[in-house]
């Protein structure tokens, strides 16, 4: 199949619409009839790093690449950076505020819960500049 | 459980999707903090939560969840039931707390999926 690229740009002012790319992507996989499992992981990944982007980088351009072998998702923002990958993968660990939690979020999963749903995933940050997460899942 | 059952054990009302009361489903979750939900959760069918953002649905959408059970009397607004009208996802609010109401559901053999220890 001739790879299929959508493109989304991320709102980073309204946390109600986050999550729109998310279930954008998932429909599509459903429609091209990849497999359940591969579409949840795809969902609940690209979704976590929606929310984060929304959440911590005032939103950004999310792309989900789809050919026959999976799913390639690219999460990029011009946010504050991460100052510290290792503690930001750690469960539990987070920086979000407390009218995030409020929200039902912000409680130090989501990118270890990104990694655990994924076969790849690699963070490039840079403070001031901002994080791009690439996230792969195959078939 | 059918949904139907569901509604009736927890007496609650239907707010939409009406038409899913006949779906079964094999296990519940119940949490306000939807981070947990997508970190922890795994085929459940339905979501109890006292959390009434439209991120409830999403969450309960990413997951493949049939249905929501708002607890505590909690109404959401109407964009809210859209979004699961739009997904299909039958959505149900009861007045029990929300340890009640998975009280009731789990003494009437409704339990979580799998391990329930992390």
């Amino acid at each position: 199949m001739e790879p299929i690229i959508l493109t989304f740009d991320v709102n980073g002012d309204d946390f109600s619409v986050a999550g729109e790319a998310s279930s954008a992507v998932k429909k599509h996989l459903k429609q091209l009839g990849f497999p359940p499992d591969l579409i949840r992981r795809v969902a609940i990944a690209m979704y976590e790093g929606e929310i984060n982007m929304v959440i911590h980088a005032d939103g950004g351009v999310a792309t989900a690449e789809i050919n026959e072998t999976g799913v390639k998702i690219t999460l990029a923002d011009r946010g504050p950076g991460i100052k510290d990958v290792n503690l930001a993968m750690q469960e539990g660990y987070s920086t979000a505020p407390e009218e995030v939690r409020n929200l039902g979020f912000g409680a130090g999963m989501g990118l270890p819960n990104i990694k655990k749903y994924s076969d790849d995933l690699k963070i490039e940050t840079e403070l001031g500049v901002g994080t791009t997460l690439t996230i792969q899942i195959n078939m | 459980m059918k949904l139907a059952e569901i509604r009736n054990l927890l007496d609650a009302e239907v707010l939409c999707c009406p038409e899913g009361l006949e779906n079964e489903v094999k296990s519940a979750c119940g949490s306000d903090m939807m981070s947990d939900v997508l970190a922890y959760v795994k085929d459940q069918g339905i979501l109890l939560t006292g959390l009434v953002n439209p991120q409830t649905v999403r969450t309960a959408q990413m997951m493949d969840m049939k249905c929501i059970v708002f607890v505590r009397g909690k109404r959401p607004e109407q964009n809210v039931l859209e979004l699961a009208e739009d997904n299909d996802i039958t959505v149900l609010a009861t007045d029990y707390r929300m340890y009640t109401a998975c009280g009731i559901l789990y003494a009437n053999g409704l339990f979580s999926e799998g391990v329930d220890k992390v």
